[in-house]
C-alpha cells in the first residue's frame, strides 16, 4: 500500500482574505487587521500588530512591545517564536527582518508544497536598533513594495544627519522638532544622532517614553533623554510622533524648525504636503535597489506583493521574467505614523 | 555645486523670510567666486542660460529606463526634473563647481547638448542633479526676489541696501566687483546707463500726529492707487523700475515709448483712458507679462503721473528742496499725453486736508501724501519729511470657515484664516487673512479653532461657522479666479466679534457693491 502525496498549490497554503493573509493548513493568519482566533505577527507596528486575537505567536520582543502598547492581556494566549514550530499542518519559523526591534519574516513550510516567506516590512540598511535582515531561501517570496518605484534610493542616513546638524548649527537659537514614528524610527533617529556626535540631552515627546525605555532595557543605549513635556524644554533636538505636530503641544516651542524623518521625504511634493522645513530621508523599509536585489538573490519561483506602490515592482518582475502578483491587502499604511 | 544644491533645497522648504536671508548669507560667505555670483543670479532669475526642453530630458531618460517605469515614477513624483534627478543611475557624487555647470549650459551647441547633460548627470549625486536640472530648465521657483538678495548682501559688509541698489543695474553675473566691494575693496563704478536710484518712501501718519506740525511747511497731493515707479531716459536708454528696483520695462512698452525726455522721474504707474484713471485691477492685468498683446495695449493703456524729478536735463536735483524740484517739474515738458503731473492740493489747515481726504474726486485715490517743502530726495524711508495719510480701510463682517496651521513662530497655532460671506443661506469663501491680531488674540482664535473643528484635511481644519471676524482691507478687485468673484487687497483681521452671531455677518452683495 502506498500513499499518494498531493502537493498543495501555493494559494491553498496562503491567500488573502478581508482579515489578512490566511493559511488554511495551519489555520492561522499573518498580521491580520481584524481579531482572529490565531495570529502570527511579524512586528509591533500598529497596522500589523493589533490587539484582541485569540492566540498570538511573534518574537519575544514583538510580544513585549504589544504588551507595552495594548496592555499585558492584548491576546488570549501568547507564544514566543523560537526556532521552527509546528502549527497545524505546517512548520513556521521567524527570521530577522531588519525593520524595527523584534521584527521578523515568517517562513511557512507546508508538509507538501512550496515554502513561502512572508517578509513583513523589512530593511537592509544597517540599523542600530534591529537585528540585520536575514535572506531566507524560498519558493514564494511575499514582499512589501512601500517604496516600489526606481525613484526611491534611500541615501546614507549619516548624510541626512549631517544635514540635521548643519541646520542646528545654522539656526542655533531654534529648537529642531523632528517627527518620527514612535516605535523604531524614533529610536533609530536617536541612535543616528548619537553616532553623528550629539552627546547631550535629546528631548522626547511623552508618547515615546515607554518605547524608548524598552529599547534601553533591551541593551540599546539611547544616551541622555529628557521629557519634552515640561513648559521649558531644554534640548535643541526634540523628537516626537508626527501626530504631535497637530496638537497644542508644539506651542511651547518658540519658532522651531520642524522636520520629519521618513522615506517619503525623498519626494518634494510629499515633504511640502507635510509642511516641514527640514525633510530627512530616513526609512525603515527596503528601497528600490534593495527590494530588486533581494528578489534577485533569493530567486524565488514567484513573488507576491502585499502593499505599497506595487505597479513599479510588478513591471520590474515582468521585465526580469519573474512571475509576480499583487495581493492588494488592505489595512496596511504606506509608512505609518 | 553641492553647497548650492543644499541651499536650493533649504530655501525651497523654508517659509520665513529672515531664515531665508540667513541661509543665503551663510552660503554667500562660505562660497568662493565666481560660483556664489552665479548662484545669486540663478536665484534672482538673472542668469541667462540656454533653456533645456522637457523633451530633451525625457529623451535622455527613456534611453536609460524602461518607459513604463519612467511613466509610473513621473506620475508619482509630479515634476520632470525631480523625477530624472531621482532616477538617474550613477555611483559618482563629485562636487562639481557651479561655474562648470553654467559654462556647459551657456556654451554647448544644440547638437552636443544631450550628451553634455548626460555626462554632467553621470558625475553628480541626487541633490546636485536636481540643482543642475533646475538650472537647465530655468525653473528655480525659489521665491527669492532680487530685493532679498540685496538685503542678504548688505548684511555681509559695509555697503547698505540703498548703496547696493544704486549700482546693482550696472552689474552682471558673477558680480565679482560687488563681492570685492563688500569685502572692503573699491566701490564699483556705475557703468550702466539708466540705473535705478533708491526711492524715497513715506511713513504713515494720522490727524493727531499731524497737529504737531505747521501745515504751511508742507505740500500735499493725492496718493494714487497704482504702482510707484521710477521712469528713466538716460541718453536714449529707457527703463521703468518698480520701487524695489525690479526692471518692469518689458511689461509696459507703450509707456517706454512715451519716455521722450532726458532724466529720471518718480511717479505712479496707472492705466488711464483719457482723463479716467482705471481701477488697480486693470493695471494688475498688465503686470508680469513678458509680452503684451496689441489688444491689451489698446484696452489697458499705461500712463505715468509724475510726483518728482530726480535727474532732469543732465542735473541731479535730489539734494534740492522739494519746492525747487516741484518748480522744475511744473515747467517740464514731457512731450507725451501719457505723462502728466500729479496736482498739488489746496489746503490751509489739517482739517481742510482731512475734508479733502474724506471725499476724494476719484475712486483710485487711496489717501493723501504730505511732504515737507524743504525736503531733499533721500532714498529709503527717512522718518518725517514725507507722510502717507491713507484713506480709512473698508471693513466687512465675515464668518470664519477654515483655519490652517502656521510656521516658524506660529508653529502649532492655527493662524491662517479663511472667511466667508452670506449668499442666500450659504457662506461663500471670500478671502484669507493671517495678521491683524495680537498674540493673545491668536491664542484665543487657536482655542476656538480646536474646539469648533468639524473636519480636518491635512493641516487645514473646517470650522463650525459661528465666529464673526471684522476684516479690514484696502481695496477690491473683480476676480475670475476666486469663487466669490472678488479679491481683497491686504485683508487682515481688525476685530474679533465674539459678540456677534454669524447670521448677522455681511452678505456677498455688500462686498460686491464696494468694487469701484
Amino acid at each position: 500500500m502506498f500513499t499518494i502525496l498531493v502537493s498543495m498549490r501555493a494559494d491553498q497554503i496562503l491567500h488573502p482574505t478581508p482579515a489578512g493573509l490566511y493559511c488554511p493548513p495551519g489555520d492561522f493568519f499573518i498580521d491580520p487587521v481584524r481579531p482572529v482566533p490565531r495570529a502570527l505577527i511579524t512586528h509591533g507596528h500598529g497596522d500589523h500588530a493589533r490587539s484582541g486575537h485569540g492566540a498570538v505567536m511573534a518574537t519575544r520582543q514583538t510580544l513585549e512591545i504589544m504588551a507595552i502598547r495594548y496592555g499585558a492581556d492584548f491576546a488570549g494566549q501568547r507564544q514566543a517564536a523560537d526556532g521552527p514550530v509546528r502549527v497545524g499542518g505546517t512548520t513556521v519559523s521567524f527570521h530577522p527582518a531588519g525593520h524595527i526591534l523584534g521584527s521578523a519574516q515568517i517562513a511557512v513550510q507546508p508538509d507538501h508544497g512550496p515554502k513561502i516567506v512572508v517578509s513583513g516590512d523589512y530593511c537592509r540598511h544597517p540599523n542600530p536598533v534591529s537585528e540585520p535582515y536575514e535572506p531566507v531561501p524560498c519558493d514564494i517570496f511575499v514582499t512589501e513594495a512601500t517604496f516600489g518605484l526606481p525613484v526611491f534610493k534611500h541615501p546614507d542616513p549619516a548624510g541626512e544627519m549631517t544635514r540635521l546638524l548643519a541646520s542646528m548649527a545654522e539656526f542655533p537659537e531654534r529648537q529642531h522638532l523632528i517627527g518620527a514614528y514612535a516605535l523604531g524610527k524614533a529610536q533609530r533617529l536617536i541612535m543616528l544622532a548619537r553616532q553623528a556626535g550629539i552627546d547631550g540631552p535629546i528631548a522626547i515627546h511623552g508618547a515615546l517614553q515607554r518605547l524608548c525605555d524598552y529599547h534601553v532595557e533591551q541593551g540599546i543605549d539611547l544616551g541622555p533623554l529628557v521629557p519634552a513635556t515640561a513648559k521649558q524644554v531644554d534640548a535643541q533636538l526634540v523628537i516626537a510622533p508626527p501626530s504631535a505636530f497637530a496638537s497644542a503641544w508644539v506651542q511651547r516651542f518658540r519658532d522651531p524648525v520642524i522636520g520629519f524623518a521618513s522615506g517619503w521625504m525623498a519626494v518634494r511634493a510629499r515633504a511640502r504636503q507635510r509642511g516641514v522645513e527640514l525633510p530627512l530621508v530616513i526609512s525603515d523599509h527596503v528601497d528600490w535597489p534593495q527590494v530588486t536585489r533581494t528578489i534577485t538573490e533569493l530567486a524565488p519561483r514567484e513573488v507576491w506583493i502585499t502593499h505599497g506602490t506595487e505597479d513599479g515592482l510588478l513591471r520590474w518582475c515582468e521585465l526580469q521574467g519573474i512571475p509576480a502578483r499583487p495581493l492588494r491587502l488592505v489595512g496596511y499604511e504606506d509608512e505609518p505614523e | 555645486m553641492r553647497a548650492f544644491a543644499t541651499l536650493l533645497e533649504r530655501l525651497a522648504f523654508t517659509p520665513a523670510r529672515n531664515a531665508k536671508l540667513r541661509l543665503l548669507r551663510h552660503y554667500l560667505e562660505a562660497t568662493p567666486d565666481p560660483d556664489r555670483g552665479y548662484a545669486l543670479a540663478a536665484l534672482t532669475g538673472d542668469l541667462k542660460l540656454r533653456t533645456v526642453t522637457p523633451g530633451l530630458l525625457r529623451g535622455l531618460m527613456v534611453e536609460r529606463v524602461d518607459e513604463q517605469l519612467f511613466a509610473l515614477s513621473y506620475d508619482f513624483v509630479g515634476d520632470l526634473a525631480e523625477t530624472i534627478a531621482l532616477l538617474w543611475d550613477t555611483d559618482r557624487d563629485e562636487d562639481v563647481p557651479l561655474h562648470q555647470a553654467v559654462a556647459l549650459l551657456s556654451e554647448t551647441g544644440k547638437a552636443g547638448l544631450p550628451a553634455a547633460i548626460a555626462g554632467m548627470l553621470d558625475r553628480l549625486g541626487p541633490s546636485q542633479r536636481l540643482a543642475f536640472l533646475k538650472l537647465a530648465t530655468g525653473n528655480m521657483r525659489i521665491g527669492l526676489s532680487a530685493r532679498m538678495a540685496r538685503i542678504a548682501l548688505a548684511e555681509m559688509g559695509a555697503p547698505d541696501v540703498a548703496q547696493i541698489e544704486e549700482i546693482w543695474h550696472g552689474l552682471t553675473p558673477p558680480y565679482q566687483p560687488l563681492f570685492d566691494w563688500i569685502a572692503g575693496g573699491a566701490r564699483p563704478e556705475q557703468a550702466a546707463r539708466a540705473p535705478f536710484r533708491p526711492v524715497m518712501l513715506s511713513t504713515p501718519v494720522d490727524l493727531d500726529q499731524l497737529r504737531a506740525f505747521d501745515p504751511a511747511d508742507y505740500v500735499a497731493e493725492w496718493k494714487w492707487d497704482g504702482i510707484r515707479v521710477q521712469a528713466i531716459n538716460d541718453g536714449g536708454v529707457r527703463r521703468l523700475y518698480s520701487r524695489t528696483g525690479e526692471d518692469i520695462s518689458a511689461s509696459f512698452p507703450d509707456l517706454i515709448e512715451a519716455l521722450n525726455f532726458d532724466g529720471a522721474v518718480d511717479g505712479e504707474l496707472l492705466v488711464r483712458r483719457g482723463e479716467d484713471v482705471a481701477v488697480f485691477g486693470d493695471l494688475q492685468k498688465r503686470l508680469g507679462r513678458k509680452q503684451v498683446g496689441r489688444g491689451m495695449l489698446d484696452s489697458h493703456p499705461a500712463s505715468l503721473r509724475v510726483y518728482d524729478l530726480m535727474i532732469w536735463g543732465g542735473r541731479d536735483l535730489r539734494d534740492l528742496p522739494l519746492t525747487d524740484r516741484r518748480a522744475a517739474l511744473e515747467a517740464a515738458d514731457f512731450g507725451s499725453d501719457r505723462i502728466d503731473v500729479s496736482p498739488l492740493l489746496d489746503f490751509a489747515t489739517w482739517d481742510d486736508l482731512a475734508a479733502l481726504r474724506a471725499d476724494p474726486p476719484a475712486p483710485v485715490i487711496e489717501g493723501v501724501m504730505i511732504k515737507r517743502r524743504d525736503s531733499a530726495y533721500v532714498g529709503g524711508r527717512p522718518r518725517g519729511p514725507w507722510f502717507k495719510w491713507k484713506r480709512d480701510p473698508h471693513v466687512v463682517d465675515a464668518v470664519l470657515l477654515y483655519a490652517q496651521r502656521g510656521h516658524g513662530k506660529r508653529s502649532g497655532f492655527y493662524s491662517d484664516f479663511t472667511f466667508g460671506l452670506w449668499e442666500a443661506d450659504q457662506l461663500v469663501p471670500v478671502g484669507k487673512a493671517y495678521f491683524g491680531f495680537t498674540d493673545e488674540e491668536l491664542r484665543e482664535l487657536d482655542r476656538f479653532v480646536r474646539n469648533n473643528t468639524v473636519e480636518r484635511f491635512g493641516p487645514v481644519r473646517s470650522i463650525a461657522p459661528k465666529l464673526v471676524l471684522e476684516v479690514a482691507f484696502e481695496g477690491l478687485n473683480a476676480s475670475g479666479r476666486h469663487k466669490a468673484g472678488v479679491a481683497m487687497r491686504f485683508p487682515r483681521i481688525s476685530r474679533i466679534r465674539w459678540d456677534k452671531p454669524a447670521s448677522e455677518a455681511d452678505h456677498l452683495s455688500t462686498l460686491k457693491a464696494m468694487i469701484p
